[in-house]
């Protein structure tokens, strides 16, 4: 994909991308909290809640550059190929592994896994919301899609690792136009994975259990 | 070069000569204690702090009137920002709450450049004040309602009103003080505050025995007496900055110092409340802004009221 796109293309893509993270960090301070690994270049999958759409930008944001250039966050494609801004966006500035989500849209036969897989032999790390959707309930989590237990059957070497973002409804509630600059937090907790005979529905209840571990203990008043 | 610049270079320069003298003392203690001393490391961390405050200031002090508002708006800001990060709020408060950054803030520091006294003392506590409740009011979710406006208040109040009558000193004119000194009142209310601050932590260490609240902070009577008197005195040696008398100048560094002494464990408190160590990590070494700032932040409306008081 790299190769046919021409050179000032991927120029504009890097300075959008360095744009992106001037402005996450100038109107939320994003902060890393590595409480569970260091940010060291390993291939990883981090999984992370998903409440906004301002939640990818964050986490990349936040990774240290050497770990940002390796990453790519797994993303829907009928959301980023929707138009030509959302086009150069998600797939060259984010370098985005396009997901469909929509099963009558996708090639006779393609499994949208093998894009992961793929990605992920290319030896790049991943960001994921296993979660499918945005979050709008009031519970802190939905229940994950079988994609993350499936990755961690398919590669068992990779760490998937737990990630919370903090703050960010508070920053960009639904339907709102202006953020807050408020202080988001991003913690990134010890990394799991898929154990010897473990099933679908134990691996991912526990994957859940050690995103929620990681949010702050709020008692909002 | 006028003798208000002239003045300045001097004590940049006075100001990095002692800095360097501190980051040689570093230098020293961890050569004398090893490479992992985790002490010697945080006075380190907190000079390299303190060494790019400096310059940051100088420069806005350089710059002049605008250098120093725009300097004191982005402090504000991330001061904002720290507090607002801690306090309650609902998905009703959002539009006040991005008014209180985006409209109240700047204002308050527009109103101060234009010099409009009237106006940026009563702005916050009369104006916002009223409104933002009603902007809340608005959106009709009634829960938690008081503390939330009253959150909010008490956010832009300290950290919008009362930080920018740091910079409104400048708008002070005091007779037979040329206005463009006003700057140097600024440096001596940082330095007293910040100096006294830290001898505080240092007497505290060394001969502290009685807490001022045991639990909340580690402050005792004994380094916050050592750390007002140490600020009075510097306070006399830079008296040549301000309008006042040697003995006032001592004086309004003393007071400076108590009450900023003061406001130290006022926010000691409220992290206690909200069960966190530090306002953020903005600042290496310490913290965040508002931990940085919280003493100058209590002493400067009472300096800027009290020398209203006595020498206008």
């Amino acid at each position: 994909m790299k190769s046919i796109l021409s050179l000032p293309r991927r120029a504009a893509a890097k300075l959008v991308g360095v744009a992106i993270s001037m402005l996450v960090h100038f109107l939320t301070a994003v902060r890393a909290n590595w409480q569970g690994i260091e940010p060291v270049n390993r291939q990883r999958v981090y999984f992370a809640n998903h409440v906004s759409n301002a939640d990818m930008p964050m986490i990349w944001s936040c990774l240290p550059p050497n770990l940002r250039r390796n990453v790519r966050p797994v993303a829907a494609a009928d959301y980023w190929l929707k138009n030509k801004l959302r086009a150069f966006v998600g797939p060259e500035v984010f370098n985005c592994v396009l997901v469909d989500r929509r099963p009558e849209a996708r090639e006779d036969g393609h499994d949208p896994m093998q894009n992961i897989l793929d990605a992920l032999d290319d030896g790049s790390s991943l960001i994921i919301f296993p979660e499918g959707n945005r979050n709008m309930t009031d519970d802190p989590l939905l229940p994950f899609k079988a994609g993350l237990f499936n990755i961690g059957i398919a590669r068992p070497d990779i760490d998937l690792v737990p990630t919370w973002i903090a703050n960010v409804t508070e920053i960009m509630p639904k339907g709102e136009v202006i953020p807050l600059p408020l202080i988001c937090t991003v913690t990134f907790g010890e990394a799991i994975h898929v154990n010897d005979g473990e099933d679908k529905t134990a691996f991912l209840k526990r994957a859940s259990n050690a995103l929620v571990a990681l949010a702050p203990k709020e008692e909002k008043l | 070069m006028t003798s208000t610049t002239s003045d300045l270079l001097w004590l940049f320069a006075a100001t990095c000569g002692l800095m360097t003298a501190l980051t040689i003392v570093g230098e020293l203690l961890r050569i004398r204690t090893g490479d992992d001393n985790p002490v010697v490391e945080t006075f380190m961390t907190r000079v390299r702090s303190w060494w790019a405050m400096i310059i940051l200031f100088t420069l806005a002090l350089v710059a002049g009137k605008v250098g120093l508002l725009v300097l004191f708006a982005f402090a504000s800001f991330a001061a904002l920002r720290e507090f607002l990060t801690l306090t309650s709020k609902r998905k009703a408060d959002h539009l006040s709450l991005a008014l209180a950054f985006f409209v109240v803030l700047p204002l308050q520091y527009v109103f101060i450049g234009l010099g409009w006294t009237g106006l940026y003392s009563v702005f916050i506590p009369v104006y916002a004040f009223l409104m933002l409740p009603i902007v809340s009011a608005l959106r009709g979710n009634p829960d938690r309602f008081l503390i939330r406006v009253a959150e909010t208040q008490w956010a832009l109040m300290i950290t919008v009103f009362c930080l920018s009558h740091v910079p409104a000193l400048m708008m002070m004119s005091v007779e037979g003080y040329p206005a463009d000194r006003g700057v140097l009142l600024i440096a001596f209310l940082i330095m007293v505050v910040q100096f006294g601050d830290l001898l505080d932590f240092f007497f505290g260490r060394r001969i502290g025995k009685t807490r001022i609240i045991p639990g909340i902070s580690a402050k005792t009577w004994e380094g916050m007496a050592c750390g007002v008197i140490c600020a009075a005195v510097i306070g006399g040696l830079l008296a040549w900055m301000t309008p006042f008398s040697v003995v006032g100048a001592m004086g309004m560094a003393a007071l400076a110092a108590t009450v900023g002494g003061f406001g130290n464990l006022v926010f000691a408190a409220i992290k206690r409340d909200r069960d966190v160590k530090d306002w953020s990590h903005l600042i290496p070494g310490q913290g965040g802004f508002v931990d940085q700032f919280d003493s100058v932040v209590f002493a400067a409306p009472v300096f800027y009221h009290v020398m209203n008081l006595i020498w206008m």
